[in-house]
């Protein structure tokens, strides 16, 4: 698992990116209320805004962490965005990304650098 | 974010483990740790303790009564003369110019008036009461809290202190023995519940605060739920939904405006701005405060410009408050429209990332009050 400086984690299997948000994220933003997710297909650059979350206290967004096309994404979520507060690292995952490029990766943290950037 | 103030019962908030944020001036706890949604529900369905302090108590006090109410309808369009004593009424200061410079409570006790204020205007309206009533002894409470519990359990927890609680009406005043403190108490609040405000003495104020916890209907409540429980009862946060652009008239507060001060009445006019004020009351204004509900599940904040058509056109008015109700389970928001678009129903769009979505105008509130008349 890696993690970026927004508060994505990133999972890999073969060229396909699961992305959702971490546990610190979602305890800071609060109750999750509405989440707005890219259809499936979309194109997208990485750190293009693509997923809107909004809290009781506000709104955030989501960048693509890399270059490719949404091949998946979590309808649960949208239908009932509790789950991100209540599970935000394991069935709330948000969505699937086929990438092209894969050398973004290395760029990200670690769990245990994640775990210090976040004191 | 310096010299931030803090209210009696910061160590307790920090005890409770609430998230502190900045507001009014003041570090004041916007959720604990059972979150704003569920603080919210809770209140709704059993009882909130809010932190109020940081809000204004002042005192007006004069020669008698007579005195006391007759000079302070000089500041205010409320009928204060007829206030009984032990009833309290909403009010506010308006603007030579018609608009609202804040919006307070006032209460007779005996023969003064107590007076609470928004914590942001507090010093502004102090002043102005200072200079404006010369003669009279204004005295600003800063030693004492101010304690909200509201909900339908809010009752029950007081009246097994002292059961005089149970025998105050909605918008009566009494003083209360809680735990052997002497409390002001009024039965209001700001939730659209039935509840109570308590004032007292700052260094009782986290005994009582722990006392009323101690129950298992109590859980504290921040800032972010007060929010929203005022938002779903179709209440104005001064600075936001009202403020000195907004005349009483267009911010759709008539119903706060006794007969005897408008055209016709006994003491029609002599606060500032009446005017104005009258003549909106007779012929309106050309702006209003209205319900909006998105059709969609996104909250639309404040700020959100609003739109008749899907494309194109002019905003036609903004968002002033909104965000998400939990007891609706959906978005809700008030925002001020041309008056010929505040019919409830009227289908207009906000803008929200770049894009226009449905919204409705709807008559206020969201959720009834449940006040016990």
């Amino acid at each position: 698992m890696k993690y970026t400086e927004e508060h994505e984690w990133l999972l890999v299997e073969g060229d396909v990116v699961t992305v959702g948000i971490t546990a610190h994220a979602a305890e800071q933003l609060g109750d999750v209320v509405f989440v707005d997710l890219p259809e499936v297909g979309t194109t997208v650059s990485k750190d293009d805004e693509i997923v809107v979350i909004e809290s009781v206290k506000a709104a955030s967004d989501i960048l693509a962490p890399l270059d490719g096309e949404i091949v998946e994404i979590n309808e649960t979520i949208v239908d009932n965005p509790a789950m991100v507060n209540d599970d935000p690292e394991g069935e709330a995952w948000f969505f699937k990304i086929r990438t092209t490029d894969l050398k973004p990766m290395d760029d990200y943290m670690t769990e245990a650098e994640y775990k210090e950037f976040i004191g | 974010m310096t010299d931030l103030q803090t209210t009696p019962l910061f160590a307790l908030h920090h005890r409770l483990g609430a998230k502190m944020v900045p507001f009014a001036g003041y570090d004041m706890p916007v959720q604990y740790p059972l979150g704003v949604l569920k603080e919210h529900l809770h209140t709704r369905a059993q009882a909130g303790l809010f932190d109020v302090s940081h809000m204004g108590q002042v005192t007006v006090s004069g020669d008698s009564w007579q005195s006391v109410a007759t000079a302070f309808e000089r500041l205010v369009p409320q009928d204060i003369l007829g206030l009984a004593d032990g009833r309290q009424r909403y009010a506010f200061f308006t603007t030579d110019t018609g608009g609202i410079a804040d919006d307070l409570m006032v209460a007779r006790r005996g023969e003064d008036l107590f007076v609470v204020v928004n914590a942001a205007c507090k010093e502004a309206d102090i002043a102005h009461m200072r200079d404006r009533l010369p003669g009279f002894t204004i005295t600003e409470h800063a030693d004492r809290a101010l304690i909200a519990l509201q909900g339908p359990a809010a009752e029950s927890v007081l009246s097994a202190m002292d059961p005089a609680a149970a025998a105050m009406r909605f918008m009566d005043v009494a003083t209360l023995r809680l735990g052997g403190v002497e409390v002001w108490a009024s039965r209001s609040g700001y939730t659209g519940e039935d509840g109570y405000e308590l004032s007292l003495p700052a260094d009782r104020a986290e005994g009582l605060a722990e006392a009323l916890l101690a129950h298992p209907a109590v859980e504290a409540i921040g800032l972010g739920a007060r929010d929203s429980l005022r938002l779903e009862a179709g209440l104005c946060l001064y600075g936001h939904d009202i403020d000195v652009t907004t005349t009483p008239v267009s911010a759709a507060l008539e119903w706060a405006i006794q007969k005897v001060r408008r055209h016709g009445g006994a003491r029609a006019g002599g606060f500032p701005g009446d005017a104005r004020i009258l003549a909106e009351l007779d012929h309106g204004a050309p702006m209003r405060r209205v319900g909006l509900q998105p059709t969609g599940r996104a909250p639309m904040r404040e700020g959100v410009a609003l739109f008749t058509d899907e494309a194109g056109g002019e905003a036609i008015g903004r968002i002033t408050s909104g965000g998400f109700g939990p007891s609706v389970e959906g978005p809700v928001a008030m925002g001020h429209v041309p008056v010929e678009l505040s019919q409830p129903g009227t289908a207009l769009f906000g803008e929200l990332r770049g894009k226009r979505l449905p919204v409705t105008v709807t008559s206020l509130p969201f959720v009834a009050a449940r006040f016990k008349r």
